[in-house]
């Protein structure tokens, strides 16, 4: 009998497959995984921490930075937390674009995780084409908002400014064009021998074990588990669209694949509804406390240039007490818990980050596989190191 | 299903219900009771939070009675509601692990331990998450600086392999 | 010494340093938000290869350049520091974004305000994120101080103990 023993590899945190710099120890019994050690934090910036020193506008600022490839949705969710904090009402054309903007950037941060999870396994034609795609959805955002990634856009009380004329035309071509752009990657994937060989039945979990870890997003509902908080805890007039929650039976790789495919051709269609059924009206509430005026007004009228003046600089105070909101973003529930002392900064800003609880399922799903289907198990989560760190 | 705030309260009446937080039930404990508590709201399928969607500590201040607290925010899928659990600590108390009922809690409980200095008795691999190993300290307490002590000092990296200085002039 | 010897190592000087600003190859070494308008600065709408650089290389064994794009936490410090020390000579560093410039808006406990604490960086650049634009512009002028390097005034980069970078 020979003698033998386990081997221990490290990989990351700079390792091109971990999406950023998570590091794993793996020991290996062979080729088989025994057991997998996630290591975290080396993207700790202590966000939490900042932000109980900066005003809640401010603090906004920060949640771009969280899960940077869908800003607008960690906008969101903060957003809601704060107006439900304040007790604010949100005009319906600023629910009607948040859900549009959160949709696009849902697809984008989709065809952001195709990309890459499909350069890991080794089809990097993928890569060439979302890249092409998703720079359309940042052409968008860039047209009203001034910036590609972090656009702090939607703000406390509504959105920070009127859509522009070219918007309309811009994300009523977007949605012609992708639906044939979604199908091109389904020709190159989804009955691609050497996909399939690589996805199917790859690190699997099951319902029961998923809902246990807390697993959120694709991956819950690649196990069956029919939960989203759109459908579940509506929020941002999510009730009034109609679509679709994909769900996937084996909750391997593959489902995993499947599932965000159909979810971008679903937000797709919300986009539509979105777009067509965009009610007039104001973008921000009318709460003087939160909302600033007009720019036109600044230069005009004393007391809107000093109320500009004291939400810019003091910011807004709200009451004591605590509020939850949380969002679908693409990885998961994306939740903010904040606790309000009545000042104007938040006492403590708690981020429920869905690639942290996520990544808690790897070893779950990766012990015993292959090592070589490590990096598949680790694209399949679609994890983002700064909202696992913060 | 059982409301679950009206079936706790009823079995352990000196659970106080009253709630800051917006729009969701939330119950209040003292950390005797919280293990099993939390054990009954998972196992009772009247009740069925079968999932914890965060877990997270709070200062609440130097000055306070009870200084710390754990809030457990409860997922039932089944019932498609939430419930809040606060957890109230006196500084130095150790809270029950809730890793043996929702595997979820364990890095949930790491990262509380790593950010507030929190000891949770019996968990199964209680070290630093997020940190080194060897940083001092627990950033989210109150008492520690935004910018951490050092953070005036440039930076020095210390590598295992670094050679003593003479070696290398020579 | 000769004249011929002379004329001889100036055009060799131009030769190599025209040869080595137009094959930059860069690690690929993410980590942080910036990272992302990396790789878009490697897709087809920006294209960083008609500017010789779109190798990147996943061993930093094989690369001249390091785009340090993100926030460098005092955890991550030691590896930036291990990869840059594995990067044959000659070897340059890109500080792409406000947090790798100066720590940006993560004034905190965790972050290294600048990674110029720990490498030498010889082009910064600015934005939070930057454009893909920029890192080009960012490269371009890296080529420049590349063309216009003389050979006996690079010297070589030896880190130990984190004493030199101390001191400069």
């Amino acid at each position: 009998m020979t003698d033998t023993r386990l081997m221990t590899i490290n990989m990351g945190p700079q390792h091109p497959a971990t999406h950023g710099v998570l590091r794993l120890v793996l020991e290996l019994d062979g080729e088989v995984v025994v057991k997998a050690t996630p290591h975290l934090g080396y993207l700790h910036r202590g966000v939490e921490k900042l932000s109980e020193s900066l005003t809640y506008n401010q603090s906004l600022t920060m949640t771009d930075r969280l899960d940077y490839t869908n800003a607008l949705s960690n906008n969101l969710a903060y957003c809601l937390a704060v107006e439900r904090l304040m007790d604010l009402d949100i005009p319906k054309r600023a629910q009607y674009l948040r859900v549009l903007f959160a949709e696009l950037q849902r697809i984008a941060a989709h065809l952001l995780w195709i990309a890459t999870h499909a350069l890991d396994l080794g089809a990097m034609t993928l890569l060439f084409y979302a890249f092409r795609d998703r720079e359309k959805i940042m052409d968008i955002i860039e047209e009203v908002s001034g910036a590609r990634l972090t656009p702090s856009f939607i703000r406390v009380g509504g959105l920070a400014s009127e859509m522009p004329p070219a918007f309309y035309k811009k994300v009523r071509d977007f949605i012609e064009d992708c639906p044939g752009r979604i199908e091109e990657y389904e020709t190159l994937l989804t009955k691609n021998i050497i996909w399939c060989m690589r996805t199917k039945g790859i690190s699997p979990i099951s319902a029961a074990s998923a809902v246990n870890y807390g697993v959120t997003g694709p991956v819950l509902r690649a196990s069956g588990v029919n939960y989203d908080v759109r459908k579940a805890f509506p929020y941002s007039s999510y009730n009034e669209f109609d679509f679709e929650i994909p769900l996937g039976t084996k909750g391997d790789v593959y489902d995993r694949y499947l599932v965000r495919l159909e979810e971008m051709r679903q937000s797709l269609r919300i986009v539509k509804q979105a777009l067509e059924g965009l009610p007039e009206g104001p973008i921000k509430c009318d709460s003087p406390l939160v909302s600033p005026p007009d720019k036109k007004d600044v230069g005009q009228d004393i007391a809107a240039l000093i109320r500009h003046f004291k939400i810019s600089s003091e910011g807004f105070t709200p009451p004591p007490g605590e509020a939850y909101a949380s969002v679908e973003s693409p990885k998961g529930e994306l939740g903010f818990y904040l606790i309000s002392d009545g000042t104007n900064k938040p006492y403590r800003m708690r981020i429920r980050p869905p690639s942290f609880i996520n990544l808690a399922a790897l070893p779950e799903m990766i012990e015993g596989q292959m090592v070589a289907d490590v990096v598949a198990a680790i694209g399949s989560i679609d994890i983002v190191l700064g909202e696992i760190d913060r | 299903m059982l409301d679950p705030c009206h079936y706790i309260i009823e079995k352990y009446p000196d659970i106080d219900q009253s709630s800051a937080l917006a729009g969701m039930q939330q119950l209040t404990l003292r950390n005797d009771l919280a293990h099993e508590v939390l054990g009954e709201l998972f196992h009772n399928p009247e009740l069925g939070y079968d999932m914890l969607t965060d877990l997270f500590g709070v200062d609440r201040g130097l000055t306070e009675s009870h200084r710390f607290e754990v809030v457990y925010l409860l997922t039932s899928l089944r019932y498609n509601r939430r419930l809040s659990v606060r957890l109230t600590l006196k500084e130095g108390e150790t809270p029950a692990t809730v890793s043996d009922i929702w595997q979820a809690a364990n890095w949930l409980e790491r990262e509380a331990y790593d950010m507030f200095g929190l000891v949770f008795s019996d968990h199964p691999d209680l070290r630093r998450i997020l940190l080194e190993d060897d940083f001092t300290g627990h950033p989210l307490r109150k008492d520690y600086p935004t910018e951490g002590y050092d953070f005036d000092r440039p930076f020095i990296v210390k590598l295992e392999e670094d050679h003593p200085a003479e070696q290398v002039t020579k | 010494m000769g004249v011929e010897e002379k004329v001889l190592a100036t055009n060799l000087q131009d030769a190599i340093n025209w040869a080595r600003k137009n094959s930059i190859w860069p690690v690929t070494f993410g980590l942080a938000c910036c990272a992302l308008e990396m790789i878009v600065a490697s897709s087809a709408s920006y294209d960083i290869a008609r500017f010789g650089a779109e190798v990147f290389r996943p061993s930093p064994r094989q690369a001249d350049l390091m785009i340090v794009a993100g926030t460098v936490t005092k955890k991550m410090a030691p590896m930036v520091r291990r990869i840059y020390e594995q990067m044959p000579e000659p070897k340059w560093v890109i500080a792409y974004g406000a947090c790798a410039s100066t720590g940006g808006i993560f004034q905190t406990y965790n972050v290294v305000q600048g990674v110029d604490q720990i490498i030498p960086v010889d082009v910064y650049v600015p934005g939070c994120p930057p454009r893909p634009e920029a890192l080009l512009a960012g490269l371009i002028k890296l080529q420049e101080l590349i063309a216009n390097e003389p050979m006996s005034k690079r010297k070589l980069v030896t880190l130990s103990a984190g004493k030199e970078v101390q001191s400069a």
